[in-house]
């Protein structure tokens, strides 16, 4: 389990508004296990493949998040437009993302449900951006997440963006997931079997 | 200061006097729903932070009813109603609804109320967004992921951030006979846009609400989380007292907000001025009315869903399919085995609904969510293709019903039918008048 968060630090893969859990993994891919250790790998390969190519890897487009070989992707952060995970309750949707190998998401709002499944599940962070980065951010750029300091740095851009502190999540955050959090509350006993 | 029906569901669940918007309150949870998809993951999780010899917290608050992917050869799909199966029997589950058997039901938004699960004043977590059609029967109902379902298995509770609510108060005494309820909501949606509601509760009220019938109340509540809401909710009355009563022995508890209560904002609509909406590609706020798409070319109508394949809606669809011949597939899917088997008993003008179908060349398929998420390849009624569909469901973002290259439109049942018979996207009230007449 992860605790405070510390820097972080990659290539940013950016989307823009709207992204529903249909596009960050497409129903007919919702059959495989998240136990198995080589199908869920499948969760890596599918992930965003339901955005439409032009959209695909901002500004330029037709960027694949994983190419068809590929379960882990060279990027580590989505950048995205509002309301980032809208429409379906399915937790594949951040799970997916962490298994391809992001780290964090950077959008200015969230749909609730894949926000609350990103941060109980302990997934991946869902950052809150104070502007839309969507038009502002590359694909490919180098870009690092402060989360002491509440701040995006593009270091191919040389610019600094400003984050929301994480709120009354921030606990569940650190402690990686709802699970975690609630062992060290005492809601639920230490450790199952 | 007033709490609103929300608010006071949630103090009551939460063992408070009263709770404020931004409160974060554990609740107590009094059903839990679940099904294929999300119930495997969340099964396993639950085993893994329980333990192997885990138990749920109480197996009769714990409801499974497989609905999405039943009809198919996919094996992976299969075996995720196969571990439901060995879950259920694990737990000894009474309320598990197998694929295969007589119990089998069908959607489970439709399937709670039809088998009582939906009681005024409770509190109602599903692994679906759609759970929130449960709030139409006057409780708070929302959808929640695998892990949130997991910790309800093994501890009855869940935390909840108590919504901010904004009123939708409808005026006018009836609905117009080409309206229905979806028109309703694809207009607030597209007025408020797909995030319009994010975190907050939509309560629907007003005079207009008590003309409108069970199964049009769950058509709002459903497409809550159209518009980013965390629930949509109505008030109980007579109306939902009957239907509840008819489906359920157990006492509930009826709550209704203070004339005081605080509220985000207020939205008003005149159902009597409303006219037939539909959502365009790719989006459900993306809207117009039926008139100004009139011509749209289509290949495709389907009439199925949570949102959309409920009895009525088939009445409706019937209504202006009865006697025509259609020019585009039409695609039927009942929602539930209960609304199937009412397909086959109800009649109008003497001839049974499905009899209606058959003769104007729809395609019936089996009760489940079949076509309105796409699933498998070999899904009925899946958008393979670059095929333009109009349909009754509540959600067209790419990719949705199949194929990213495919366009949805969504619209009432009345405008899908109405459409099937020509072939282009068709205004209702071109054979409603008529029918009227």
């Amino acid at each position: 389990m992860t605790t405070k968060p510390t820097s972080l630090k990659g290539k940013a893969f950016v989307l823009g508004k709207n992204i529903d859990t249909d596009q960050i993994i497409p129903a007919a891919h919702l059959v495989y296990s998240l136990d198995d250790p080589e199908e869920r790998k499948l969760y890596g390969k599918y992930a965003l493949s339901g955005v439409p190519a032009p959209e695909s890897g901002l500004p330029q487009g037709n960027v694949r998040l994983t190419t068809e070989d590929q379960t882990e992707s060279e990027f580590s952060f989505i950048v995205g437009g509002h309301n980032f995970g809208c429409g379906s309750s399915r937790e594949h949707a951040p799970a997916c993302l962490e298994i391809a190998g992001i780290k964090a998401i950077i959008s200015p709002s969230y749909a609730r449900i894949f926000y609350r499944n990103s941060v109980d599940g302990g997934f991946l962070t869902p950052y809150e951006s104070v502007e839309d980065l969507s038009g502002e951010i590359h694909t490919d750029d180098e870009i690092e997440i402060d989360p002491e300091k509440h701040e995006l740095i593009n270091h191919t851009q040389n610019k600094t963006y400003k984050l929301k502190p994480l709120g009354s999540v921030a606990d569940i955050v650190h402690a990686g997931g709802i699970f975690a959090y609630a062992r060290q509350t005492g809601m639920v006993p230490a450790a199952g079997g | 200061m007033g709490m609103t029906l929300t608010e006071k569901i949630l103090a009551k669940h939460s063992g408070r006097e009263r709770v404020s918007p931004g409160d974060n309150v554990w609740v107590d949870v009094d059903v839990l729903m679940t099904h294929d998809v999300c119930g495997p993951p969340a099964i396993s999780i639950f085993h893994r932070e329980f333990g192997d010899d885990a138990k749920v917290w109480d197996k009769d608050k714990l409801v499974i009813i497989p609905d999405h992917y039943i009809f198919t050869k996919d094996k992976y799909a299969n075996r995720n109603v196969d571990v439901l199966r060995a879950f259920a029997a694990e737990q000894d589950l009474p309320h598990f609804y197998d694929v295969g058997t007589d119990r089998y039901k069908g959607v489970c938004h439709v399937a709670l109320p039809e088998e009582g699960f939906t009681r005024p004043g409770e509190v109602l977590f599903g692994t679906d967004s759609h759970t929130c059609t449960a709030g139409a029967f006057g409780q708070f109902a929302t959808g929640i992921g695998n892990t949130d379902a997991a910790f309800i298995m093994g501890t009855g509770k869940l935390w909840v951030k108590v919504p901010e609510t904004m009123r939708f108060v409808f005026e006018g005494t009836s609905l117009p006979p080409y309206l229905m309820a979806k028109d309703i909501i694809l207009k607030i949606i597209g007025d408020i846009g797909v995030d319009g509601a994010t975190y907050r509760t939509m309560e629907f009220t007003g005079h207009g609400i008590k003309a409108l019938t069970m199964e049009d109340r769950m058509t709002l509540t459903n497409m809550a989380i159209e518009a980013g809401g965390k629930n949509g909710v109505v008030e109980p009355d007579e109306v939902t007292e009957e239907y509840v009563k008819s489906r359920t022995n157990k006492p509930f508890e009826k709550f209704y907000s203070d004339p005081d209560a605080k509220y985000h904002s207020e939205h008003f609509y005149n159902l009597e001025e409303l006219v037939p909406m539909v959502a365009k590609p790719h989006s459900p706020d993306n809207k117009a009315t039926a008139e100004e798409l009139e011509g749209v070319m289509l290949d495709r109508a389907y009439i199925g869903s949570c949102t959309g394949g409920k009895l009525s809606d088939f009445r409706a669809a019937a209504e202006i399919i009865r006697g025509n011949k259609l020019k585009i597939d039409t695609y039927i899917v009942p929602a539930t085995t209960e609304i199937a088997r009412a397909l086959e008993t109800e009649t109008m003008l003497g001839t049974p609904l499905i009899e209606i179908f058959r003769e104007a060349g729809c395609k019936i398929g089996n009760a489940s969510c079949a076509a309105c998420l796409g699933g498998p390849s070999d899904t009925f009624g899946r958008l393979n293709q670059e095929e333009v569909c109009i349909s009754s469901t509540n959600r067209n973002y790419p990719g949705r019903m199949g194929s990213k290259a495919a366009q949805v439109y969504l619209a009432s049942p009345y405008t899908v039918a109405a459409s099937a018979v020509t072939g282009v996207i068709t205004d209702p009230r071109v054979f409603i008048q008529e029918t009227v007449i």
